[in-house]
């Protein structure tokens, strides 16, 4: 019996059962059958922990949402402080928490003039386009093939036709797509000089963190400049001081017309999302504010969150942890693949961003099914299943490092295993 | 406006706890370094700690009020140089090799050491407990005392950044600098921290001891000194009343009372007056006693203060005087003269003998001064047999002045500001904490018997061993030709076993 008060369930069965019948059928049967019967129950820090009681350490972190660790101390002390006073608040009003936040996060990233707030990251995403759209009078968006920008109404039409033809939501005259890394091909899109913003995510971490080849970020952002399109840094997996600085786009040193933050910046324990414009790019703020409205967006409750989050992510000591922890995996990753180089075939890196290359087409599904029963859950990227990402928390302890190294270690017969036996 | 509107979190608090998790990756990436490169780091910060000496000794004085700036110079020279001159020849990196007892010994160091600073005698400690964990490749956070929380900061980013420019791993080195109690109770019992290292008063050592974490503690001094008939008077009370006024009676080493036999007493003091101390009168005594000991205990503002200005807040003029000698009567707890004054006060008692000597020396540590020192100034070994033998000291400084002599400086037991004071004195540590403290050894042991010999680990060095086979890169993506050689790998194997199991 797991009695949560407000409601119960017999066995985890039980919940499989409901969340059959009541939440998502498919969902719920693609985990069993890829033999990761998770159900997070309690966590904490670093760790899940499943109904049945099992620890797992989190290399997912929900693409960065734990950045800071589940449920972190300082930030559900801070959340429970603002609860006392705040509620969510009005969009409508100006606020103390949104005037706070908007201002420490300007005062941290460079050519931003304004901040826009949704509640997830797809709205973000929406704010960034129509920003686009309003500044340059056009409507055209392009993006790269596999990228990802979420599930809103425009976002969705940016990304893999998968999460867009179901819902008949793809628009292949507006929303252009390129391949990455390609220069030459974004060249071709851009110069119909129709198109209102190139969205690119710094790195693109549903497609498994292919790095952008040197100078290829910059060389896009050349390329929006000269056909007057602008430049929209997609930083929801890669901001938060993952790439070694607050935003990963500052690790390329290109500087972006606007750029859209999520995931981490609600500490994980209240939803939040910014759009950050330039001038040019923000100016439908001075001519009609209310032409974009969301209610959660912003929540007040929220904004303190992210403020306190903003101050930690500025440590000297939080920006050490980043450092130490990318080094570590470098160092360890480059041993595991001196010992498990019949599987293991690669690593791409930026800061504690990190995938893993499998050389079977869906080694990277085998290895975290290998990893889950050793203790260590970390997710394929959907969009190229040879990948694992590996997306350690900024601030990891050593301690747990090594552990999720020798458990990585362990693992590796067993992922040898299901890998041949998946056969080719 | 001035009232917070929000509860918000410990921001200090959480911060600290960062530094102690930047501390342990520095302790692991430290472990890793050979001793090369730990000594080009020793060296390095011991030389930038010896550069800035005059300029600490200057800087505590003025933040503490305490102490004299000359004194303060020599203890950070001391507690810099001196302890690469001390120690530097010895090796703590490199596994010992014991042949005849087939015994390899691996260095492990403790790894993080949260230490404890005082305000006595800031700096030299800061210098001290950093180079002693530097010399061990451990980590340490440096928490000092609110009353010279400044320039323990300094000096301790001062030394970050000469062993970061060395080669240390980032946050070797660190200091708390915003020290209060709750927030030092909390770090001292992180389990994250492997060692506290708490030298101060007997609070902060009791807190260090119930931590839960190992911990080198130490309490209080109140050391008696005993100049019997075989003295070299003029040497004794030039040592005694130089060591009393070394940095104004600060170190916990320093005379708390001195002994004089009957037959030399007078001419002792005699010496001592040419010296520079100034004898009380029966009525000097009283205004001192009054003075120094308040209800609360020791009048902490009077701590490492000059002679002449205890004298001037007493009532009385002893301009000039290095030191302060008040005679009394009785050696006993309740004389409160004979108690610990970290001032340049000094109680001063006739006795008869050997045996007197004894029994008023263990009259007044009886209650504060346990495990800690002591001083004598004899010819006659008989006496300091038995003076040791019979108080519960745990060094006897022989003929030179206290201060020095039993913290090592000018003896040999080993430079140190924690001065062990053992299990009578509620520590785990007996003797001068040295680097020898922070590292234990992890024990490769082969069997007795003679048949099994020892195996030769010259050069096996644990930094440097040998990889593991690489592994070929080699693709699982479908290949017919290796899939026929497996087919025909598995056909010879199973053909084998078969002749295996049919033999």
């Amino acid at each position: 019996m797991f009695d949560y008060g407000h409601f119960r369930f017999e066995s985890k069965e039980d919940l499989f059962d409901k969340s059959i019948r009541f939440w998502n059928p498919d969902k719920t049967k693609f985990w069993q059958k890829a033999g990761i019967d998770l159900v997070i129950d309690r966590r904490e820090g670093y760790c899940l922990f499943d109904m049945d009681g099992r620890r797992l350490i989190d290399l997912h972190l929900n693409g960065g949402t734990y950045n800071l660790g589940h449920r972190h101390p300082e930030l559900i002390e801070t959340l429970k402080g603002a609860l006392d006073y705040f509620d969510m608040g009005n969009h409508w009003f100006p606020s103390v928490a949104r005037a706070a936040l908007s201002e420490a996060l300007i005062r941290v990233t460079p050519g931003m003039k304004y901040v826009v707030f949704g509640a997830g990251g797809a709205e973000a995403v929406d704010i960034a386009i129509k920003s686009a759209r309003y500044a340059t009078k056009r409507r055209k968006i392009v993006s790269i093939i596999k990228g990802y920008h979420g599930h809103g109404g425009l976002s969705v039409a940016t990304g893999d036709d998968r999460f867009s033809k179901i819902f008949l939501a793809d628009m292949p005259e507006t929303f252009i797509q390129v391949p990455f890394n390609d220069i030459g091909a974004m060249e071709q899109a851009l110069k119909s000089g129709d198109i209102a913003a190139l969205i690119m995510e710094t790195i693109p971490a549903t497609y498994g963190f292919p790095m952008p080849k040197d100078g290829y970020l910059q060389a896009c952002k050349a390329l929006c400049e000269k056909y007057g399109a602008m430049y929209i840094a997609d930083e929801v997996q890669t901001g938060m001081m993952r790439c070694g600085q607050l935003w990963g786009w500052q690790t390329y040193n290109i500087q972006p017309d606007i750029m859209v933050t999520a995931k981490g910046l609600s500490g994980g324990i209240y939803p939040i999302s910014a759009c950050l414009v330039n001038e040019r790019a923000g100016d439908w703020l001075n001519e009609d504010g209310a032409a974009h409205i969301s209610t959660a967006g912003g929540a007040e409750l929220g904004c303190v969150v992210a403020h306190k989050v903003i101050e930690m992510l500025h440590r000297p000591e939080t920006i050490a942890s980043v450092h130490a922890v990318a080094e570590f995996f470098r160092e360890a990753m480059a041993e595991m693949i001196q010992r498990h180089g019949d599987i293991f075939s690669g690593v791409r890196q930026r800061g504690v961003v990190l995938g893993l290359e499998f050389n079977h087409p869906e080694g990277a599904v085998y290895v975290s099914r290998a990893l889950y029963e050793h203790g260590v859950w970390a997710i394929f990227s959907s969009l190229d299943k040879r990948v694992l990402q590996w997306k350690p928390g900024a601030l990891l302890s050593h301690a747990m490092c090594q552990e999720i190294m020798d458990r990585f270690d362990a693992a590796m017969p067993r992922a040898r295993e299901l890998i041949a036996a998946a056969g080719k | 406006m001035d009232q917070v509107l929000l509860t918000v979190p410990d921001a200090v608090y959480e911060k600290a706890k960062l530094k102690v998790e930047r501390s342990r990756w520095a302790a692991v990436k430290f472990q890793k370094l050979d001793r090369a490169t730990v000594t080009r780091i020793v060296n390095a910060v011991a030389h930038a700690a010896h550069a800035k000496a005059q300029f600490y000794a200057d800087w505590a004085v003025r933040e503490t009020g305490m102490g004299v700036v000359d004194h303060k110079r020599q203890k950070n020279e001391a507690c810099s140089r001196g302890l690469v001159e001390m120690y530097g020849a010895e090796d703590f990196v490199a596994p010992r090799i014991d042949a005849a007892r087939k015994i390899v010994e691996l260095p492990r160091p403790a790894g993080v050491i949260f230490a404890l600073i005082p305000v006595t005698n800031p700096v030299a400690t800061v210098y001290f407990k950093t180079l002693m964990a530097l010399m061990t490749r451990n980590a340490i956070i440096l928490s000092p005392h609110p009353g010279a929380k400044a320039v323990c900061a300094d000096a301790a980013a001062m030394m970050a950044e000469a062993a970061k420019a060395a080669g240390a791993p980032d946050g070797v080195i660190q200091v708390i600098e915003e020290p209060t109690i709750p927030l030092i109770e909390k770090l001292i019992s992180d389990e994250r921290v492997d060692l506290v290292i708490a030298t101060g008063g007997p609070a902060v050592v009791k807190a260090a001891y119930t931590s839960g974490n190992p911990a080198f503690g130490v309490g209080p001094g109140n050391a008696p000194v005993l100049v019997d008939d075989t003295a070299d008077l003029r040497l004794a009370a030039k040592r005694i009343v130089a060591s009393k006024s070394f940095d104004n009676s600060i170190l916990c080493t320093n005379e708390s009372t001195l002994l004089a036999y009957q037959t030399v007493a007078d001419a002792l003091l005699a010496a001592m007056k040419s010296e520079g101390a100034h004898i009380c009168t029966p009525d000097e005594v009283a205004k001192l006693r009054k003075l120094l000991f308040t209800s609360q205990g020791f009048n902490t503002a009077m701590i490492g203060k000059d002679a002449a200005v205890i004298a001037r807040e007493a009532g009385f003029n002893a301009a000039g005087a290095k030191i302060l000698v008040t005679p009394v009567d009785l050696v006993q707890p309740e004389e409160k003269l004979v108690r610990e004054k970290l001032c340049p006060v000094l109680a001063f008692a006739r006795v008869a003998n050997i045996d007197q000597a004894i029994a008023c020396a263990r009259s007044m540590m009886r209650t504060a001064g346990r495990g800690h020192s002591a001083a004598i100034h004899s010819r006659k070994e008989t006496n300091i047999m038995a003076f040791a033998a019979a108080l519960p000291a745990l060094r006897v400084a022989v003929n030179t002045g206290c201060s020095l002599g039993s913290s090592g400086f000018e003896t040999h037991l080993g430079p140190s500001m924690t001065i062990g004071t053992g299990f009578s004195g509620g520590s785990s540590l007996s003797e001068n904490l040295t680097p020898h403290h922070l590292v234990q050894y992890a024990r490769i042991a082969y069997n007795k018997e003679a048949a099994e010999t020892f195996g030769d680990f010259n050069g096996v060095d644990p930094l440097n061993l040998p990889r593991a086979q690489n592994v070929a890169l080699t693709s699982v993506a479908h290949n017919a030709d290796l899939d026929e050689l497996r087919r025909e790998l598995r056909k010879i194997i199973l053909e084998e076993l078969s002749a295996v199991r049919a033999a």
